[in-house]
């Protein structure tokens, strides 16, 4: 009886889950995301695919990184409708570092600072609509920065 | 643990947000001084807003530095319009601070 509240209760939170609008910002840890080792298995949970270079994208990091425990990264996306940025660190253990949505109010641009274990792409995800659009840029890295 | 420090500054039309959030970001793959591995502790979520309104959503992974640093911006806010975050760790340890807008 009580694992049949249990079940139906998990059911029924997952259901509300998938009825959410797409448009509604829903906060919840994508542990399969933060934890694939490679860029296709995170894209695959993120549901990205087709991501298309873009020079609307203005990424700022340093060429080099003394220290990989603290990188500064700068994001502003010039993409219209810009939903969401997500970072990646190809060289990292795990390779999603952070994924940040904008609601209503938020301009598409962030500031924040990343650990880099080795020299290694870091690579941007902005997501508008179904269509995802990315840059790359390499840093070297003297120094590990995730212990 | 739970210390965030957070500035919001009205430039033009738009609202610079800056907030360090004290926490260790262990990432589980380093070890001690004995040797042992340190377990990870991190935050997870982190979730902004514009007086009751979420404006920007995070999650953060082990790859987030020490001591997350963060600036995002608001096109919406006026002075005195009161900003807050709250955060989430993997341990279920919350935190949480708040701050009015400023002229810049």
């Amino acid at each position: 009886m009580q694992r049949r509240n249990f079940l139906g209760l998990f059911l029924g939170s997952v259901t509300a889950l998938l009825l959410a609008p797409v448009r509604a910002l829903a906060n919840v840890w994508n542990t399969r995301a933060f934890e694939a080792t490679k860029f296709s298995n995170a894209a695959l949970v993120l549901g990205i695919e087709n991501e298309t270079p873009s020079q609307d994208i203005d990424f700022i990091v340093p060429e080099r990184a003394e220290n990989g425990a603290i990188v500064q990264v700068e994001i502003t996306s010039r993409i219209p409708n810009t939903e969401s940025i997500a970072i990646f660190v190809t060289h990292n253990p795990t390779m999603l570092v952070g994924h940040f949505a904008f609601g209503s109010g938020a301009l598409p641009r962030l500031v924040t600072r990343i650990k880099m274990a080795e020299t290694s792409d870091v690579k941007i995800v902005v997501k508008s609509g179904n269509q995802y659009f990315t840059t790359t840029k390499n840093v070297v890295v003297f120094a590990n920065g995730c212990g | 643990m739970s210390n965030i420090k957070m500035r919001a500054r009205l430039i033009g039309d738009t609202t610079e947000v800056k907030a360090i959030i004290s926490h260790p970001m262990e990432t589980g793959r380093k070890k001690g001084n004995d040797g042992q591995p340190i377990p990870a502790h991190f935050i997870q979520l982190v979730t902004a807003r514009l007086n009751d309104q979420i404006v920007l959503e995070m999650q953060l992974g082990t790859g987030i530095s020490k001591n997350p640093y963060l600036t995002f911006y608001l096109d919406n806010a006026r002075l005195n319009d009161k900003i807050s975050i709250k955060w989430l760790d993997n341990l279920g340890t919350s935190g949480e601070g708040e701050i009015q807008v400023t002229a810049g």
